[in-house]
């Protein structure tokens, strides 16, 4: 049985052109946490943040060219973290 | 490449482990995101004290090196044995110098009598003793994590030049890249959670 993703791989050029990408929303995210956006400051971070990880994910850690078993055990995963981070919030929230 | 090998089956392993860590740190996550909740202007307070200096050359150093990683595991499929050993060394320096940084970051926080349990914390706002106890946990789990990550790029480093890691059968190396873009990965989040809060 023949593996079809060992077949790909990033060439370099590519994989740089990831790092300037987060090297870049790195820059965004530390100029942001100088203006004074009050309650949304955190939630710009965390999205600047996911967007990094996004391509760390994807590329570099080749999820982007993965099978869906991978695929969709990541996507559960982040799922259940989801359930753990809101339903700690709710629960907290009502105190 | 034989389907005795089972790459898929491996890599699918450490995934699976990945998720684990993923979960570990996502808890201590959720502390910090309930506590922050509750001390906003604390942890604020707190988080002035971090050298934002520190944080982002922490910052491109783990992404740089995730990029070594990453070249490494293209250049051992194209043969190019060299490109792997040097993105391999260059992953682990990478890790070094972070572990250095760190070691300065805690060692002046120490000096101005903030750690678990100083009298400077233990009498001062309950936000910044929970704040500064979340500091010292998360980044001192992901520093082991970054000496875990280190030793399984150096092992990695030992099979690519010994040839036992070669463009048919890297799987080692693919797992061991994937753990360290983990480290990587929960730094991403540690950074402006508590280098960057306002």
């Amino acid at each position: 049985m023949e593996n079809k993703d060992v077949l790909h791989y990033f060439e370099y050029q590519s994989l740089f052109k990831v790092l300037l990408v987060l090297l870049f929303f790195t820059g965004i995210t530390v100029g942001v946490s100088y203006l004074d956006l009050g309650a949304l400051n955190v939630w710009v971070a965390l999205v600047i943040a996911s967007i990094k990880g996004s391509f760390v994910l994807l590329f570099f850690m080749h999820m982007k060219y993965e099978g869906r078993v991978l695929v969709i055990s990541f996507l559960g995963t982040i799922f259940f973290l989801g359930i753990m981070i809101s339903f700690t919030f709710w629960d907290v929230a009502f105190r | 490449m034989s389907s005795q090998q089972d790459a898929s089956g491996k890599k699918l392993g450490m995934w699976l482990f990945l998720y684990t860590e993923i979960i570990l740190f996502g808890g201590l996550f959720v502390l910090y995101a309930v506590y922050f909740a509750q001390y906003t202007s604390d942890f604020a307070e707190g988080g002035k004290v971090l050298d934002r200096l520190y944080g982002v050359v922490n910052t491109v150093i783990l992404l740089f090196s995730s990029f070594a990683v990453a070249a490494s595991i293209t250049a051992i499929q194209k043969k190019e044995k060299k490109i792997a050993l040097a993105g391999l060394a260059m992953a682990f320096f990478c890790g070094l110098i972070f572990l250095i940084i760190k070691y300065f970051e805690w060692g002046h926080k120490i000096e101005l009598g903030i750690f678990p349990n100083s009298e400077k914390l233990v009498d001062g706002p309950p936000g910044q003793n929970i704040f500064f106890g979340l500091y010292y946990i998360i980044t001192g789990l992901h520093g082991i994590h970054i000496v875990i990550g280190m030793t399984l790029l150096f092992v990695s480093f030992v099979f690519v030049f010994k040839e036992k890691v070669t463009h048919n059968r890297f799987t080692l190396l693919e797992n061991s890249g994937l753990y360290w873009h983990l480290v990587d990965l929960i730094w991403i989040f540690i950074f402006p959670l508590f280098y960057l809060v306002i």
